[in-house]
C-alpha cells in the first residue's frame, strides 16, 4: 500500500540552514547536509530545501550545497525558489534535484510549466501555491504570499496540472505559522478538481493536525512542515508511529 | 568497476553517487570501450519511452546492451530503464524495446481502481515472488520493505521474470531478472537504506 509522505521542508541563505534548529548529537545545526541526513534517518520521506538566497553569490553556494546533499542523501529532493526559468531548473537538476518546485516564476512567466514538463517530465515538475481566503474566493498570492494575484486557486492550479505539474504543493496562507492545523477546507477543494499527489503545507503544530489531515482529506498524499520538526517539537520517527497507531499507512 | 549507460535522459548525479556511497567504483559513459571494460552495466531512465528507445539506437548503445548481457554481464534497468528491457512499451503508441525479457509495458490505469492516482508516487512496499526470495538482488532485502516509485506504466505478462510487485489498488510490477538481466521500477538511487542494499546485491552479481 502507498504510504502517506512526511516531508520536512529546509529554508537556505547563502549555503546555510535559516531559522535556528536546536538538536542534540548535531554538530552543525545549520547545515543543510547534515541536517537533512539527520532528517533522512529519522524517517523523513523526502526533503524540500527553498533557496532564499538574493545574491548570485549565495545563489552559487545554494548549487555547491545541493551538490553536497545529493552525494550523501539518497531520498527525493525537492527544490524550489528563485525558479523563473528552464535555464533554473536545467541548474538545479544537475546539482542532483530529483523535483524542481515553482511557485511565482509560474505566475510571471505563463509556459514555464509547460515548458519544463515538456523537457524534463512531469515527475519533476511541482507547482507550489500560496493560497488565501479573500471574500470567500481561494486566491493565490506571490512573492512569498506578499502580492496579491487575483488568481483563481482552483483554476490557476487546474490549469497547472494540464500543463504539465506532476504534484501540487499547496500552503494556505490563512493557516500557515498558526500551528493549529492544515488548512482542511481548502485541500479538500483542491484534491476536488486535480488527479495528481497533493501536498499540504502550512498549519502543523502536532501530531494530531497531520492524523486530522490524513484522515479528513484522504486525497492528501503528504504533509510538509518546517518549523515544528526544526524546533524539535516533533521527531519525524514519533509522528509516524502516532501515525501508525492512528492507522495511517506510513514508511517507518 | 560499474558503467552507469549515459544516452542523455535523466539525472545521473544521484545514481552514481549511491554507488560510490556503497563502496562501489562507478562511471558514467556511452563510449562502447567503457561499456565492454564493465563489471556491470546499469540502464538509467526517466521520461517518455519513446524517446528514450529512439536515444539508445541512435548512439548504438542498444547492440552494445544486447550483445553484452547475450555474454552474460551483470545489467540492471531502473524504472524506464527497465521497461526498455521488454519487448515493447503501448506508452503513446507501439515501440519496441531491447526484447531482453519477455513481456510489455502498459498503462497501469486500467488496471488500479478509479480513485487511485496517477501517476503512482512514493513509498510502497515490496512483495516477493518464489523466485525473488532467491534472488541474489534481493538478497539484502526483506519482504516488505519501502522503497520509492515514480511512474504511469509497468511491466505486464512478465510472470516467469517477475521478483517482487507491490500492490496500488492491483498489483504492478516491481522488480524482475532472469539469468543475468534485472530491473527495478522503483528507483534503489532514492530509496535511502533499503535502496542502497539493493544496489549493493546487484553489485555483488
Amino acid at each position: 500500500m502507498i504510504t502517506k509522505r512526511i516531508i520536512p521542508c529546509l529554508d537556505v541563505r547563502d549555503g546555510r540552514v535559516v531559522k535556528g534548529v536546536n538538536f542534540e548529537n548535531l554538530s552543525d545545526v545549520s547545515s543543510p547536509v547534515e541536517l537533512g541526513s539527520f532528517y533522512s534517518e529519522s524517517g523523513a520521506d523526502e526533503l524540500v530545501f527553498y533557496d532564499i538566497t538574493a545574491s548570485s553569490e549565495g545563489r552559487r553556494l545554494f548549487s555547491d550545497v545541493l551538490k553536497m546533499v545529493a552525494q550523501r542523501i539518497f531520498i527525493p529532493l525537492t527544490v524550489g525558489g528563485a525558479i523563473n526559468s528552464v535555464d533554473d531548473f536545467d541548474r538545479v537538476l544537475k546539482c542532483g534535484a530529483d523535483k524542481v518546485s515553482v511557485n511565482s516564476g509560474a505566475i510571471a512567466d505563463r509556459s514555464l510549466i509547460y515548458e519544463a514538463a515538456k523537457r524534463y517530465g512531469s515527475q519533476c515538475v511541482v507547482l507550489s501555491a500560496d493560497v488565501k481566503r479573500v471574500d470567500g474566493r481561494f486566491i493565490v498570492f506571490a512573492k512569498g504570499g506578499r502580492v496579491n494575484t487575483g488568481l483563481d486557486a482552483l483554476e490557476w492550479i487546474k490549469k497547472g496540472v494540464v500543463d504539465g505539474a506532476g504534484e501540487i504543493v499547496l500552503n494556505s496562507i490563512d493557516t500557515d505559522g498558526v500551528k493549529r492545523g492544515f488548512d482542511l477546507e481548502m485541500l479538500g477543494a483542491v484534491c476536488e478538481v486535480v488527479k495528481v499527489p497533493v501536498i499540504a503545507s502550512g498549519g502543523a503544530g502536532c501530531a494530531e493536525d497531520f492524523i486530522d489531515l490524513f484522515r479528513t482529506v484522504p486525497g492528501v498524499d503528504a504533509g510538509l512542515a518546517a518549523s515544528i520538526f526544526h524546533f524539535g517539537q516533533l521527531s519525524i520517527g514519533e509522528l509516524k508511529r502516532q501515525l501508525l497507531k492512528a492507522g495511517i499507512a506510513v514508511r517507518v | 568497476m560499474t558503467v552507469i549507460v549515459d544516452y542523455g535522459v535523466g539525472n545521473l548525479f544521484s545514481l552514481r553517487s549511491s554507488l560510490r556511497f556503497i563502496g562501489e567504483e562507478a562511471a558514467v559513459s556511452r563510449e562502447p570501450e567503457e561499456l565492454r571494460a564493465a563489471d556491470r552495466i546499469i540502464l538509467p531512465g526517466v521520461g517518455a519511452f519513446e524517446d528514450a528507445a529512439r536515444k539508445l539506437r541512435e548512439l548504438e548503445l542498444d547492440k552494445i546492451i544486447i550483445e553484452l548481457s547475450g555474454e552474460g554481464r551483470p545489467l540492471l534497468g531502473i524504472c524506464l530503464g527497465m521497461q526498455l528491457l521488454f519487448e515493447r512499451s503501448f506508452e503513446f503508441g507501439v515501440w519496441e524495446g531491447l526484447g531482453l525479457l519477455p513481456g510489455e509495458v502498459r498503462p497501469i490505469e486500467p488496471v488500479i481502481p478509479p480513485d487511485f492516482k496517477v501517476p503512482h508516487i512514493g513509498w510502497n512496499a515490496l512483495r516477493f515472488s518464489e523466485a525473488g526470495r532467491e534472488s541474489g538482488l534481493l538478497k539484502y532485502t526483506k519482504e516488505g520493505e519501502y522503497v520509492y516509485f515514480v511512474h504511469s506504466y509497468a511491466a505486464m505478462g512478465c510472470e516467469e521474470s517477475l521478483l517482487a510487485d507491490t500492490e496500488y489498488g492491483g498489483f504492478l510490477t516491481a522488480a524482475v531478472g532472469r539469468e543475468n538481466v534485472f530491473g527495478t521500477q522503483f528507483h534503489p538511487e532514492k530509496s535511502g537504506e533499503a535502496g542502497l542494499r539493493i544496489l549493493k546485491g546487484f553489485c555483488e552479481l
